[in-house]
């Protein structure tokens, strides 16, 4: 019932806004967006028999339209996309992009598509569910993005598309393995531990989630796109959209491949890692606000993709809360950002300077977020990266070492970033901004008293994801 | 009662909420009452946990709630009260008390809400190092780590107008990272092999652990006390954070933050005592770290600038009595540290305020006239930690000293060494200050006058403590058993006293030792003020040979500069301009290219010619078929490959 209810609620509403006009599809979205986050929380306290959902769809192929919650790493994802677009839609009420019914309509429909994706059960179904959440977005970025959006939308379709195409052919193959045909979730993990499925596989899924994360060197589309995309499909596109990768890999890919899993961990981790450092050495270097923190994300999904791969019990928990804190945190980054660039239209950090004497509001906000980029104790992203890498440690103490390194540098970029936005003179391009629109700081606000309650009382979401480490390592 | 221990760290975080909160709205007497009292609560509290502590001589742990819980181990929020921590409550609240009472004069100029802000971070400073003093387990020592270093940061970019000051507290939180790293390190470690990071299970299983693995979990959390504490080499972020306005250097230096490596390692003393490698290179750092500060103090000319080299040379000491098994006596030296230290920056600062902001002593002079209280409250902290008897230094350092004679007679004589570099560079800055006569310029509209009774009240206090501070630690040859001090932390320091036998010093050479370097401490201190105090001292003159290089701080900064940030930032651009861009990147495109080039290429098989159709369908069948009697083998094939 409830996941039924969450992915109908934004299509049946992102079609009827494709019809709407005027300003009434703005409340039009925001309401819908509402509704699905309260079902979302429901979700959080409801029976279990309220959270599966199955019908016959292609009965020929053997393909059911199988959707379920089945754990906490479900409830928290969907928690996370329902909770991301209330905060995208409030805060970038102002934007140009927001002035057309076109483009609430596409971003309903990322939500649903979105949805899909962690909620499926059955494996056509899931790839279905892939790519509708891209084609929106596709189209999102090209009519609204930037100067060179349609040749950086056609590269990262390709990429990503190339990536799904390949898990296409991964699930047409495992599907023929099984001895009685069949896309179900439940089935072809109850296979895996057969030992039937060959290791050319596992590179056919891990490739497609590799491009989506995405993992080091795969990862050349994400600064562009998240450059070149409208920041309100660049928030969904980090703070929700690369957490497709990392949920299938962990949903889909460890069952499936339990014993490759294990014999190329360490080539996954390797690049992890150094996709960390390279990642935080370049955004180092960046001037444009939105790239800099574009591959400051790349850096910490890098930790999140080594965990996963590598991880403990402890660790995996603590990936599964970092994946929802990550994107909380990353979506208010991005709100500073744009909030930044709306008013003094630019998003070079060389020509900003002295906001905290113009704009203390937005200012200190932008230091919360900071902080909690940094992993500071008592912010949220702490818990998660200190289970993460205290997971890591165990694997191999020198690559947690190396991995460790980043910290130091993500000091190094992000308060970079803060001296030169906030701290110094005004001048002439900054002296006119003022402080945020309500609107903004309301996001914002509410954000960072996420950052500090979920980062002093963390285990509310550790328990959650509980019985999902406890499935996972079960199987294995 | 000791239930309360919450209540110590709350208040100072209630300080920061309301200061920080209601910054637009509140009157600057509101502020500093509201921040002053929070810091005054959490000291009457503390007063009560101690003498609860004192009285029982036992302590005790209080779990709020379970901070992170998880397959293989469980981390609680929890306080432990016991001797070192209820005597480290008392110092950071009592000074930061005191600290807190000056800034609400120091900081008048500010604006309402930049003084506001100012004492949100104060409070949220002191609630930081409480965490950290208070936490039952590493975990939460590392909140209050980190927490300091936030706040350091925020304090020494107060002024956040000025970009050298932007720089100065990037760089502090940076160099604290590096040793940071190594402190979680530490804790990653400690979990792996024990399974938790509570002090009380993890000091008495540690015995269970290989040789190797201590000494990698001691270096680890040394690491991190080398950043926080200022030692060589991640020392030199402590200089620079005299951006920060005055008071929040007192508070760095005294009461917070620098003191932290040392209270860990007092805290982790069994570790260090079953790490004899770790324990000495604890030793040899602290030691090189006391010389190297000593000799760059002798000529620096802003007064905080000299104050900072002698804090990171005072923490050498501390380090080295730490290195050298003398635990009571470091925790010693960071009491009257705290006293003499707090006293002389606060002090440095009633002369900043009273010239203006002016902070080099080439252009002060003859100051004792016009500021009488700070005049002889400064001088008496110049001879606390010069060390004369009975001032309270004497007695700390004096401990440490004796304490590194037992253990090497010649590390002793190299500190000694330090030691007169202290009481010179120390009567210098005095000298300068407050002897001979005024070289700087005189404005009639604004003329010198001594602090108001919120800056010297504190002093006074200070000073008393400076002078009698020493006397809860009176060494065994003056009297038997005198030693309070370390007859109160006994109990913490027990486990490591009974794994190692210290050697006593017999009473005729300790009494020679204290008399030649009391002598030598006197001498030094002649010196310095008839170089020094004179009525026509040359202070124009360029340094020149080692002087040159002690006044730029041996290049120590260029070094850095130019072996490890310049190096990185070419390694950044490289991978910017060339890997990402043309490999990475190029290599994708590549592959785009390559396709369409191949489309291109492939069009041209559709030529119209029904001969080369023919051939193709011809040569497609016999593809497929192979294919369709062969997969099994193919599909092996694939299988080898990947």
């Amino acid at each position: 019932m409830i996941p039924v209810l969450l992915i109908t609620l934004p299509i049946f509403s992102g079609l009827m806004a494709f019809f709407m006009k005027g300003q009434s599809v703005k409340s039009w979205a925001l309401l819908s967006s509402f509704a699905v986050l309260g079902i979302s929380i429901w979700s959080l306290f409801s029976d279990a028999n309220l959270l599966s959902y199955s019908q016959a769809w292609l009965p020929s192929l053997g393909s059911r339209f199988d959707l379920t919650m089945q754990d906490g790493l479900s409830k928290l994802m969907c928690l996370l996309t329902a909770l991301s677009f209330p905060l995208v839609l409030i805060s970038t009420q102002q934007n140009s992009s927001n002035q057309s019914p076109h483009f609430f309509a596409l971003m309903l429909l990322t939500q649903a598509g979105l949805m899909g994706v962690f909620l499926a059960a059955d494996a056509l179904l899931f790839y279905f569910f892939w790519e509708l959440a891209l084609i929106p977005v596709y189209f999102l970025c090209s009519i609204w993005g930037g100067e060179k959006r349609i040749a950086v939308t056609f590269k990262f379709f390709i990429y990503t598309f190339v990536g799904s195409i390949l898990m296409l052919v991964g699930i047409l193959s495992l599907y023929y393995m099984q001895d009685t045909p069949s896309f179900a979730w439940s089935s072809l993990t109850a296979n895996a531990s057969k030992g039937i499925y060959p290791n050319w596989a596992f590179w056919l899924f891990f490739l497609a989630f590799a491009i989506k994360m995405p993992i080091f060197p795969l990862h050349t589309w994400q600064p562009d796109a998240y450059e070149q995309s409208p920041t309100p499909v660049t928030m969904i596109l980090s703070g929700v959209m690369v957490k497709m990768g990392l949920f299938a890999a962990i949903r889909w890919l460890l069952p499936l491949f339990p014993k490759a899993t294990e014999q190329f961990a360490w080539v996954i981790v390797c690049c992890s890692v150094i996709g960390m450092i390279y990642a935080s050495l370049l955004a180092i270097r960046q001037d444009d606000i939105k790239r800099l923190i574009a591959y400051s994300s790349i850096a910490h999904i890098g930790l999140m993709s080594a965990v996963i791969f590598s991880g403990n019990a402890s660790g995996m928990g603590g990936v599964m809360i970092q994946m929802f804190h990550h994107g909380v945190n990353v979506i208010g980054l991005w709100i500073v950002a744009n909030a930044i660039e709306q008013k003094l239209g630019t998003r070079s950090l060389s020509e900003m300077g002295g906001l905290a004497q113009k704009a203390p509001t937005l200012s200190i906000l932008l230091v919360v977020m900071s902080l909690a980029n940094v992993a500071l104790p008592l912010t949220n992203a702490f818990v998660g990266e200190f289970l993460m890498f205290n997971s890591l440690f165990k694997y191999n103490v020198w690559l947690t070492a190396v991995a460790g390194i980043s910290i130091i540098l993500a000091a190094v970029y992000t308060l970079n970033m803060v001296q030169k936005v906030i701290y110094g003179e005004v001048n002439s391009l900054t002296e006119k901004a003022t402080d945020t629109p309500f609107n903004v700081n309301f996001s914002l606000v509410l954000i960072a008293i996420l950052i500090v309650v979920m980062g002093v009382y963390p285990q509310p979401l550790l328990d959650l994801t509980k019985d999902a480490v406890t499935q996972l390592f079960a199987q294995q | 009662m000791s239930q309360l221990v919450f209540l110590v760290p709350l208040f100072p975080l209630i300080g920061f909420l309301i200061t920080g909160l209601g910054r637009n709205y509140l009157s600057k007497t509101a502020t500093g009452y509201i921040a002053s009292g929070s810091i005054l609560g959490a000291f009457i509290v503390s007063c009560l946990l101690f003498s609860q502590v004192y009285g029982s001589g036992s302590g005790q742990v209080f779990t709020l709630f379970h901070f992170i819980q998880t397959e293989g181990f469980s981390i609680p929020f929890a306080f432990q009260v016991d001797q070192l921590s209820s005597l480290f409550l008392l110092i950071i609240t009592g000074i930061g008390f005191l600290i807190h009472v000056y800034s609400t004069s120091y900081m008048h100029e500010e604006d309402a809400h930049h003084f506001a802000r100012f004492f949100a971070y104060m409070n949220l400073f002191v609630f930081s190092m409480l965490l950290l003093v208070l936490g039952a387990n590493y975990v939460i020592m590392f909140i209050g780590w980190e927490g300091v270093g936030l706040c350091s940061y925020l304090l020494i970019g107060y002024w956040f107008k000025n970009g050298d000051y932007n720089y100065a507290a990037k760089k502090a939180f940076i160099m604290n990272r590096i040793g940071d790293l190594g402190f979680l390190l530490a804790v990653f470690w400690m979990l792996a092999k024990l399974g938790t990071a509570t002090y009380g299970e993890v000091f008495s299983q540690v015995a269970t652990l290989s040789t190797f693995d201590i000494t990698a979990i001691t270096m680890l959390l040394f690491v991190g006390a080398m950043g926080k504490s200022a030692q060589i080499p991640l020392y030199t972020w402590l200089p620079d954070a005299m951006a920060g306005p005055t008071p929040v250097s007192a508070l760095i230096h005294a009461a917070t933050m620098v003191t932290a490596g040392i209270y860990m390692i007092a805290r982790s003393n069994v570790l260090y005592t079953l790490a004899p490698f770790s324990q000495g290179f604890v030793a040899m750092i602290g030691l090189a770290t006391a010389i190297f500060a000593a000799t760059i103090a002798l000529r620096q000319n802003d007064i905080k600038k000299v104050l900072a080299y002698s804090t990171v040379s005072q923490l050498g000491y501390m380090f080295l009595g730490l290195g050298v098994g003398a635990y009571t006596g470091a925790v010693f030296h960071v009491m009257t540290h705290a006293f003499f230290k707090a006293l002389l920056f606060l002090g440095a600062g009633s002369v900043i305020h009273a010239l203006h902001h002016e902070q080099d002593i080439r252009k002060m002079g003859g100051l004792k006239k016009q500021l009488p209280i700070t005049h002889i409250t400064f001088l008496l902290g110049c001879i606390a930690i010069a060390g004369i008897p009975p001032f309270s230094g004497f007695f700390s350092k004096d401990e440490i000293l004796m304490a590194t004679y037992a253990h090497q007679p010649w590390m002793y004589f190299i500190a000694m060494g330090g030691a007169l570099m202290t009481a010179f560079y120390m009567f210098r800055l005095y000298s300068l200050t407050f002897l001979g006569s005024y070289r700087g310029h005189t404005d009639a509209a604004h003329p010198i006058h001594e602090s108001p009774l919120s800056m010297t009240f504190p002093l006074m206090v200070l000073a008393v403590l400076s002078v009698v501070g020493g006397f809860i630690g009176i060494p065994a040859v003056f009297a038997e058993n005198a030693h309070w001090l370390e007859h109160f932390l006994a109990p913490v320091f027990q486990p490591s006293n009974e794994l190692v036998q210290h050697t006593h010093l017999d009473h005729a050479t300790e009494y020679l030792l204290m008399g030649i370097s009391t002598v030598l401490v006197l001498i030094m201190i002649l010196l310095a003020v008839k170089l020094f105090g004179k009525d026509d001292v040359d202070v124009k003159k360029d340094d020149t040979g080692i002087k040159k290089w002690m006044a730029n701080k041996w290049y120590i900064d260029e070094l850095y500069q130019a072996v490890i940030i310049q190096p990185l930032h070419i390694f950044s651009v490289l991978l910017k301009n060339l890997v990402e861009k043309n490999i990475i990147d190029g290599a994708v495109n590549g592959v785009g290219r390559l396709v369409h080039y191949g489309a291109r290429q492939f069009r041209l098989i559709q030529s119209g010619q029904v001969g080369n159709y023919l051939l193709f369908m011809i040569l497609s069948i016999v593809v497929f078929i192979l294919i369709w009697f062969n997969d099994a083998t193919i599909l092996r094939a694939l299988n080898n490959i990947f």
